[in-house]
């Protein structure tokens, strides 16, 4: 990571954020941060918001109240841009398109890590062989897999991942917490949304509970 | 590991953009010929149910011609956002660091270049079917070279408001036909002025005005309409 200025603020920091879908509210208020090399586990039941406060932080939903700063400046929608990488639930993957060519439109669109080679980040998640095959022949988990390769490549320090072990067997979650801990290594952060059946990634970890808001460190 | 080298420019995304309607143009290419074949039918059908009165039908001509043009891409509307509304792809236009409108833009004149550009190879064909006089062909071509590009813009605005619906088939109809109407009266009568041996510059002009407005225009309000529909 560049040591700039901006190094010492936390990746993100969150003041009295809530969200209210026609009034009704659907969380918050919430406060948190994550610094560079940690992770936020955001757990909660069904329906307790997780999803929303996911979107929430990409900008994906707007009309929420509060302060969102990412790396100590206040975030517009510029700022998140570059800032922030999003694995939702629909993972933007084009059925008729091989893995390799969704992969290489997808970091075309998001931008990439030069260091890293496209067929490499598929070997990295156990898609090696699979370049050619069309996402609509590959399994849930497999396509899964593929927008894990898409977030590795991806520049951005903070991922925003929403479920990310649905769909995947026991070494794919053995995958995304190897990843969570490499990239928290390099500096990144991480928000990682479960309902709470899954071990959390073996890193430093702060929990956000989401049916008590409230934090515990 | 640097973020502001690998952020795509303007012309990176674009670029990832087209290449990717490309691959897909090519992996559907029979989808791909069914506006074309949708505006011959019409246009076809019509001519048998006219008789061969030769007269009658290059009269009816450039009518009928920008008619057909008009309920092809219509048709082919439908699909302008919802493959990538459906499959998530939507989201990650919104979070990538390019303005949205601009993908926006990208998106439609790759739409228009997959399914009105075939139909306008396949005019003269028509126009042929129909007994329009050749001497009309270049007033023809012109009018739906300005016109169709504008129809697919004012498309992508009514589109983009839609794309949160499951089934917006006859809405997005209703919504774009008022929409569409400036556009066929000054397409089709530019055509007709020139049949019948007037200038047709005037309402040439007026569809480029449009095109040029709708080109700065429409990409920035399907882009807010985009986020507003998949809150």
């Amino acid at each position: 990571m560049p040591q700039t200025s901006t190094a010492a603020a936390p990746l993100i920091d969150v003041r009295g954020l809530s969200y209210a879908r026609n009034d009704c509210p659907v969380f918050g208020p919430l406060d948190f941060r994550v610094e560079r090399g940690e992770a936020l586990l955001v757990q909660g039941g069904n329906g307790a918001g997780k999803t929303t406060l996911l979107r929430v932080l990409a900008g994906l939903l707007d009309g929420e109240s509060g302060e969102v700063r990412m790396a100590g400046t206040s975030a517009g929608p510029a700022t998140r841009a570059g800032h922030i990488a999003y694995l939702g639930h629909l993972p933007g993957l084009k059925a008729d398109l091989s893995a390799l060519e969704n992969l290489d439109y997808l970091c075309g669109l998001l931008g990439r890590r030069p260091s890293l080679g496209l067929e490499e980040a598929l070997a990295i998640v156990g898609l090696g062989g699979y370049e050619d095959a069309a996402a609509r022949t590959l399994s849930a988990g497999q396509r899964k897999r593929l927008s894990l390769a898409r977030l590795w490549l991806s520049p951005a320090p903070l991922w925003l991942l929403d479920e990310p072990y649905a769909n995947l067997d026991l070494p794919g979650i053995e995958l995304v917490n190897r990843m969570v801990r490499a990239h928290l290594d390099e500096g990144g952060g991480a928000l990682v949304t479960t309902h709470g059946a899954y071990a959390a990634p073996p890193v430093r970890t702060r929990l956000l509970a989401l049916d008590a808001a409230a934090e515990a460190a | 590991m640097s973020i502001s080298s690998a952020t795509p420019t303007l012309f990176s995304a674009a670029r990832a953009l087209v290449e990717r309607d490309l691959r897909l143009l090519w992996r559907r290419r029979g989808d791909a010929l069914q506006p074309a074949l949708f505006a011959i039918l019409v246009v076809v059908l019509f001519a048998l149910a006219m008789g061969s009165e030769r007269e009658l039908l290059s009269r009816a001509a450039p009518g009928v011609l920008w008619v057909a043009v008009l309920l092809s891409g219509l048709l082919a509307l439908d699909t302008l956002f919802r493959g990538d509304a459906e499959d998530g792809s939507l989201e990650q236009w919104r979070l990538a660091p390019v303005p949205l409108a601009w993908l926006v833009l990208v998106r439609t004149l790759m739409h228009w270049l997959t399914t009105a550009a075939p139909l306008l190879l396949a005019v003269p064909l028509l126009a042929e079917l129909l007994y329009l006089p050749r001497t009309l062909w270049p007033v023809l071509l012109l009018a739906l070279g300005l016109g169709t590009p504008l129809l697919s813009l004012l498309g992508a605005v009514v589109s983009a408001l839609t794309v949160g619906m499951r089934r917006a088939g006859v809405l997005l109809a209703l919504l774009a036909l008022p929409l569409y109407v400036p556009v066929l009266v000054f397409g089709a009568g530019s055509v007709t002025a020139a049949a019948q041996g007037h200038d047709p510059a005037g309402g040439l002009l007026l569809l480029a005005a449009g095109l040029l407005m709708a080109l700065v225009l429409a990409p920035v309000a399907a882009a807010t309409a985009i986020r507003i529909a998949s809150q």
